[in-house]
């Protein structure tokens, strides 16, 4: 299997991390390698295998829906880049 | 008392409650080395003065009842402070001051602990050298250039370096035992589900937990017993009976049957650590251990199984990280421009990585051919150990394949790099408690670890035969300081 740059783009848009033309060289590479290395698990026959998604052999507790805390605008606001008042502020979305 | 920082933690505690010593003299004194010791870079963020503060605070109306009376201590910047920059050793975070403390370190404060500062580490906790740190590399205090190990590498360096008595890492595939190997120093990987994971910054949901970093066994069952408890706050968090882990700490363990897994006699592992392994196990039998062979057959398995799991939930949990709520904002022309700009400016390259590989295993078409194959192999090595412990009581490996590298000699190969979790991932894969103890020094006089691997839950045996097989091996660090000027 061989990654692409075209494919490096593709996975660069859904990961929202921008790269030029260097970068995904660099990237491809070092990410080849790694598949190279992931493609072992191909020797192994897991058709009838359970996956694994916890290792915590619980179920999920449940709690009473009540509000432990209260009045955390500020603090949830707080390390903001930019904020107004009680709002993030981002780049216009609307024209 | 002039040689205060050579005293171990149990040592402290007991000057503390026996009024030898004052919680502010404690404290000046691994201020005062810490401050000396910068060249070492074990730290992010300093808070002596307020530490020294709080010690005099201490020492005005002393709890003496408590587990760790006044005692100084920096942790791993992975943990949320409040009203302390927190970091995880990455740009992005680099202005975030926490409006919340993480469970674990709450407990630690509870207990009469007093914060030094934050701990260097490899950013988001991803690497095995602390090479890719926002902060610059940390010097291991075993030999100059040398790496400390990773990802928790401020936390083994100071701790080796005696500038905090103890300290807190976090372990995703061997992020306390591999450093804790590399400085000379014992680490414990706590079960999974043990330690609580809120305030802790995520990486890897289901592998991630915090665990003790100390001087010697008694040192972090002590810590352990403090860190380790339910928490409603974690989903994941178990409530299951925890030990007093030092009170019940014994060197009695005769009888305990211990496996030797003969397929961690990787190709080309150095004969070293052949032989410290060797050494080990006749180590274990002096202390009454019963050896036993036993195979894991799918050990092979286990670091290309973390290569996909690791970054899969490492992208999805680095996915809120888009410079609208908190961290570093780089501007753009527009949100999406925002985002992508941010991230890329914010992240490292090794982050950067594993967030593509990451998005990559779980993209439309391949996710089963490799998140789900992933899952499925996990599965089969958790078995191995499952069927392994109907036979054995532990399991007795070596830690690393190796013993510390120098500085910039794996930074561009990233296989090579993530090889030296060999021994230590199918644990974090399989949910266990594993702990690595100092056992011998290589050729170079660099130290060599063992790590013993527990049943889930069961800290207190692996705990025990690590503390009977310290008595035995005596190691002695070679640390000479020259890093002070």
């Amino acid at each position: 299997m061989s990654i692409d740059l075209k494919t490096i783009k593709h996975i660069s848009k859904l990961s929202r991390i921008s790269v030029d033309e260097k970068k995904a060289e660099k990237l491809a590479g070092d990410l080849n390698s790694i598949f190279d290395f992931i493609e072992k698990l191909n020797e192994l026959k897991t058709d009838n295998v359970e996956p694994l998604t916890s290792v915590a052999e619980t179920t999920l507790k449940l709690r009473s829906d009540e509000v432990k805390s209260k009045n955390l605008r500020d603090q949830v606001i707080k390390n903001s880049p930019k904020e107004n008042e009680d709002y993030f502020v981002v780049p216009k979305v609307i024209e | 008392m002039s040689d205060i920082t050579k005293q171990s933690l149990s040592e402290l505690v007991e000057n503390i409650k026996g009024k030898k010593l004052s919680s502010s003299e404690v404290a000046k004194a691994f201020v005062e080395r810490s401050e000396k010791s910068k060249e070492l870079n074990a730290y992010i963020t300093e808070d002596y003065a307020n530490a020294l503060n709080k010690a005099k605070k201490f020492d005005e109306k002393p709890n003496l009842d408590l587990k760790l009376p006044g005692i100084p201590m920096a942790v791993k910047d992975l943990f949320c402070t409040r009203d302390l920059r927190t970091t995880a050793g990455s740009k992005i975070l680099n202005n975030f001051v926490p409006t919340y403390e993480s469970t674990v370190t709450q407990n630690i404060w509870n207990e009469g602990a007093i914060l030094m500062g934050k701990l260097n580490c490899d950013e988001f906790a991803m690497g095995s050298s602390n090479e890719t740190s926002f902060f610059g590399n940390v010097q291991n205090p075993i030999d100059k250039n040398l790496v400390p190990g990773g990802s928790s590498g401020g936390s083994s360096s100071a701790v080796a370096a005696q500038l905090t008595p103890i300290t807190i890492g976090t372990d995703t595939g061997g992020s306390i035992r591999q450093p804790a190997s590399f400085t000379g120093t014992v680490g414990l990987k706590p079960t999974y589900g043990s330690c609580s994971r809120y305030g802790i910054v995520a990486f890897a949901s289901s592998l991630d937990q915090a665990g003790p970093m100390a001087q010697n066994v008694k040192d972090c069952a002590l810590l352990q017993e403090v860190i380790s408890t339910y928490d409603e706050k974690d989903s994941t968090s178990i409530d299951f009976k925890r030990n007093e882990y030092s009170k019940e700490l014994t060197k009695d363990i005769k009888g305990k049957k211990i496996g030797i897994p003969k397929e961690y006699r990787v190709d080309g592992m150095p004969k070293e650590i052949e032989d410290l392994w060797k050494k080990g196990i006749e180590y274990a039998k002096d202390c009454g251990a019963e050896i036993i062979d036993i195979s894991l057959p799918h050990t092979n398995y286990a670091l290309p199984t973390y290569y996909i799991v690791a970054p899969a939930e490492a992208s999805s949990n680095l996915a809120r990280y888009d410079g609208v709520k908190y961290g570093f904002r780089a501007e753009g022309e527009n949100l999406i421009d925002m985002y992508e700009k941010t991230r890329s400016e914010g992240f490292g390259a090794e982050v950067q990585r594993r967030i593509m590989i990451g998005t990559y295993v779980l993209s439309s078409g391949y996710y089963d051919a490799y998140y789900l194959k992933a899952q499925k192999v996990r599965k089969l090595i958790k078995n191995d150990f499952d069927d392994a412990y109907k036979k054995v009581d532990a399991i007795l490996t070596p830690s690393t394949p190796s013993s510390a590298f120098k500085i910039g000699e794996k930074t561009n190969d990233p296989v090579s790099m993530y090889l030296n979790d060999i021994f230590t991932v199918p644990v974090n894969l399989a949910g266990l408690p594993g702990i690595s103890i100092p056992a011998g020094h290589d050729a170079k006089g660099y130290p060599l670890g063992l790590q013993i691997i527990g049943k889930a839950f069961d800290e207190q045996n692996i705990l025990n035969i690590a503390y009977a097989m310290e008595e035995k091996i005596n190691f002695q660090n070679n640390i000479h300081d020259w890093w002070i000027k």
